[in-house]
C-alpha cells in the first residue's frame, strides 16, 4: 500500500493523468483505459507488475472483501442479528447463526450490545455491498478489554511491516496482544505501560506514516523501549 | 444582466477595469487537504472568491429513498457564508444555492466513477467564504480537488471556469462589476485532459462567434487551473513524504 517508501522512480499521478499507452498492458486498480491511453483515477503512485499497471492510492476508504479480518463496533441489535460498523460505507450484518454462541431468539443483546467491539471476519460481500460477518472461526470473539484506535487504510502495511515483522517486534517489546484489522482498526491489550507505548506508536503511524523518515522514528521508539 | 449599457467596463487602452487583458484570468491559488476531519478537502482562491470544500464518504445513503442500486449518489451542498458578500446573506438554503448544488452534483457525477459504489452516497460540502462573481465555478474546482484528495476514483479533475461578454467584447473570467453590468456570462465545467464539457450554463446572449471565443478562452483557462490543481495535490503528498519523489 504505502508506496511512499522507496526511491525516486515512483511517480505520483492525479485523476485523469495519462500513465502510458494502453496497448500491451492491463489496467489494474486505480486506473482506467480511455482510448489509447491508460489513465489514473486516483491520486497515488504508479505501480507496474507483470504487465498490470495500477495506481496505489494515497488515500482510500475501506472496501470490505470476503475473508478480511475486521474489528467492528455494534451499532444496532435486532432479535436475531447484529449490525456492526466496520469502518466501511455500509454496516456489516452478523446473523445469529454465525455468532459463536447459542443465542435464543430475542436474546442477542445479552451477548453483545450496542457499542461493544467484536473481532469478526467478512464472510461475504455481494455486488450491492451487503456485508455479512462471521464470528465462527479461531480467535474471533467479542473484545471485552483493551483499547481500540483507528489508523488510515494506507498505514496498515507500515504498522505490520514486511510479513508482519514490525508487528511481531511491537508485540514483543510492548508485551501486548495486538490485532490489526483489515479495516484500519487496531486493538491493543496488555498492561497499562505497554498500552501507553502502543498509543505512542499508533500516534506516530497516524502523523508520520506517510513520511520516508517513519521507519527510523519507529526504530528509535522501539530501541528506547528496549533500553528502558 | 444587460440594461446597464452606460456602465463603462473597458478602459480606453483596451484593458479591463482591474487592469487585466481580455483573455487574462484572475489569480488562482489551490490547496488540498486543509480540513483534518474530512476524508478529503480543498481550499481555492480565485480572484477575491474563496471556497472551501469538504468531502465525506462513500457512506451508506440516507434517507433510503435516495439510494441507487447501481451507483453512488453525490450529495452536494453549495452554501454561501452570511459574511461572503457586503449584503449579508440569510443563512440556509435558498433557490439559488439549491440550483447550484444540483448542477454541481450533475457535473461531478459525470467525472466520478459512481458505478463503483452502489447504494452509497458521497457528501460534498462547498462553502463560499468570500464571493466576487463566479462562485459556482470556484465551487466545482474546489470539489474536484477535495474528491481527489478523498481518494474517490474519477475520470478527470473537472475545472470550473467562466467567460462572458462586456461592451460587446468577449472576456475571460468576469469579476463582480463585469458580471453585474456585463451582457453575458458562460460558466463551464471542463475536463481538461479530454476537453469534454460536463457543465454549461449561459446567462445573456452570445452569437456563435462570441460563443466560440468564450469556449476557446475557457479551455485555455481550464488547462491553467488544472495545472494548479495537480500541483496542489502533488505538493500535499510530497510534503507529507518529507519532500521525496
Amino acid at each position: 500500500m504505502s508506496g511512499a517508501k522507496e526511491g525516486a522512480e515512483l511517480r505520483l499521478v492525479t485523476p485523469g493523468e495519462a500513465i502510458g499507452a494502453s496497448s500491451g498492458v492491463r489496467a489494474g486498480t486505480g486506473t482506467l483505459i480511455m482510448g489509447d491511453n491508460i489513465i489514473a483515477t486516483k491520486v497515488g503512485w504508479v505501480k507496474e507488475n507483470n504487465g498490470v499497471t495500477s495506481v496505489d492510492p494515497i488515500h482510500s476508504a475501506y472496501m470490505p472483501r470476503s475473508g478480511d479480518l475486521v474489528i467492528g463496533i455494534v451499532e444496532s441489535v435486532r432479535n436475531n442479528l447484529w449490525f456492526a460498523d466496520v469502518n466501511g460505507p455500509f454496516n456489516g450484518l452478523l446473523p445469529m447463526s454465525l455468532a459463536p454462541w447459542k443465542v435464543e431468539f430475542g436474546a442477542a443483546r445479552q451477548h453483545m450490545d450496542i457499542g461493544d467491539i467484536m473481532l469478526a471476519r467478512v464472510q461475504e460481500v455481494d455486488e450491492a455491498h451487503n456485508i455479512v460477518l462471521t464470528m465462527k472461526g479461531v480467535g474471533l470473539r467479542r473484545l471485552k478489554e483493551g483499547i481500540m484506535s483507528e489508523i488510515s487504510m494506507n498505514h496498515i502495511s507500515r504498522l505490520r511491516g514486511d510479513a508482519d515483522s514490525t508487528l511481531r517486534e511491537l508485540k514483543e517489546v510492548s508485551d501486548c496482544r495486538i490485532i490489526v484489522g483489515e479495516n484500519g482498526r487496531v486493538w491493543v491489550d496488555g498492561d497499562s505501560d505497554g498500552i501507553a507505548f502502543m498509543r505512542t506508536v499508533i500516534d506516530l503511524v497516524r502523523n508520520e506514516g506517510h513520511m520516508a523518515t517513519f521507519s527510523a522514528s519507529l526504530g528509535a521508539l522501539i530501541e528506547d523501549r528496549r533500553n528502558a | 444582466m444587460g440594461g446597464y449599457g452606460d456602465v463603462k467596463l473597458l478602459r480606453d487602452d483596451g484593458l479591463r477595469l482591474d487592469g487585466r487583458k481580455v483573455d487574462e484570468m484572475r489569480e488562482v491559488k489551490v490547496e488540498a487537504g486543509i480540513l483534518p476531519a474530512a476524508d478529503g478537502s480543498a481550499w481555492v482562491k480565485h480572484g477575491l472568491n474563496v471556497a472551501v470544500c469538504a468531502v465525506y464518504g462513500p457512506m451508506e445513503a440516507h434517507p433510503r429513498k435516495i439510494q441507487r442500486q447501481d451507483r453512488a449518489v453525490i450529495d452536494v451542498r453549495y452554501n454561501m457564508a452570511p459574511f461572503s458578500t457586503s449584503d449579508r446573506i440569510r443563512p440556509g438554503y435558498n433557490r439559488r444555492s439549491r440550483e447550484i448544488s444540483k448542477v454541481t452534483a450533475e457535473a461531478l457525477e459525470s467525472v466520478v466513477l459512481v458505478e463503483r459504489y452502489p447504494r452509497s452516497k458521497i457528501r460534498v460540502e462547498i462553502e463560499i467564504l468570500a464571493a466576487e462573481a463566479g462562485t459556482r465555478c470556484v465551487g466545482i474546482t474546489a470539489a474536484a480537488v477535495a474528491l481527489a484528495d478523498a481518494g474517490i476514483p474519477m475520470r478527470d479533475l473537472i475545472v470550473g471556469v467562466a467567460s462572458g461578454k462586456i461592451e460587446d467584447t468577449v472576456v475571460l473570467d468576469l469579476d463582480k462589476a463585469e458580471d453585474n453590468y456585463g451582457q453575458a456570462d458562460l460558466p463551464m465545467g471542463i475536463l481538461p485532459t479530454t476537453g469534454e464539457i460536463a457543465f454549461l450554463q449561459m446567462d445573456g446572449d452570445l452569437s456563435v462567434e462570441e460563443y466560440n471565443t468564450c469556449m476557446e478562452y475557457n479551455l485555455k483557462a481550464a488547462r491553467e487551473i488544472h495545472e494548479l490543481m495537480v500541483d496542489a495535490l502533488k505538493r500535499r503528498y510530497n510534503e507529507k513524504n518529507g519532500g521525496e519523489a
